[in-house]
């Protein structure tokens, strides 16, 4: 199995990704409603990615 | 406003009926879906499940072994085994096939040991979702 290295951000957008797709699937009863739900998820997954890391950034000084 | 959604009170079916779509649910990311004839989103949950699982062993992640110790010891590796084992054949293959990677320290080991519990946690909703659809409680 060839070895992959990803950067924080690749790592935490895939893990966005995939999760969001399976949330949308599982938690909603209409097609359009589970597309909306994970593009949904993955818009706030996007948002906490960014806010937390600008957190971490001025955090750090 | 906060969407209302009605719950099933109905009786649980006799487990003949929705024990085989769980373990198959367990076994095979998505199968408990394609045994529903739900090949659509079994095929979704299949791919998502397998893709997380197999970039958590390319970044060569640790699975979590039962260790008991203080409070948070006992959680977290108890925790992350159970994540583990919910991956079903994925891990008991990857087991078989000897992968035991040690817990070393680094990002990409780290973001790998977490995308392997993720997909056994993502396998969970799927089999907690063939459920629901097996008896009757969502379409």
């Amino acid at each position: 199995m060839p070895k992959l290295s990803l950067s924080h951000f690749e790592a935490a957008v895939l893990f966005a990704f995939f999760t969001s797709i399976v949330m949308g699937v599982t938690t909603k009863r209409t097609d359009q409603d589970r597309v909306r739900y994970a593009a949904q998820c993955f818009a706030y997954f996007l948002v906490a990615l960014f806010g937390l890391s600008w957190l971490m950034y001025l955090g750090h000084g | 406003m906060a969407e209302h959604e009605t719950v099933s009170t109905a009786p649980l079916p006799p487990p003949g009926k929705w024990a085989p779509v769980v373990a198959l649910a367990w076994l095979v990311p998505g199968g408990g879906h394609f045994l529903l004839k739900r090949s659509g989103r079994g095929l979704i949950l299949l791919g998502c499940v397998v893709l997380m699982f197999l970039l958590g062993i390319m970044m060569r992640g640790a699975m979590f072994q039962p260790q008991t110790g203080d409070l948070l010891t006992t959680v977290i590796y108890w925790g992350g085994f159970i994540g583990d084992l919910c991956a079903g054949a994925l891990y008991l293959i990857s087991v078989w096939l000897g992968y035991n990677q040690p817990d070393i320290a680094g990002h990409v080991h780290d973001y790998g040991t977490k995308f392997l519990v993720a997909a056994g946690l993502l396998n969970l909703l799927a089999i907690v979702d063939a459920f629901e659809i097996a008896t009757g409680r969502k379409e």
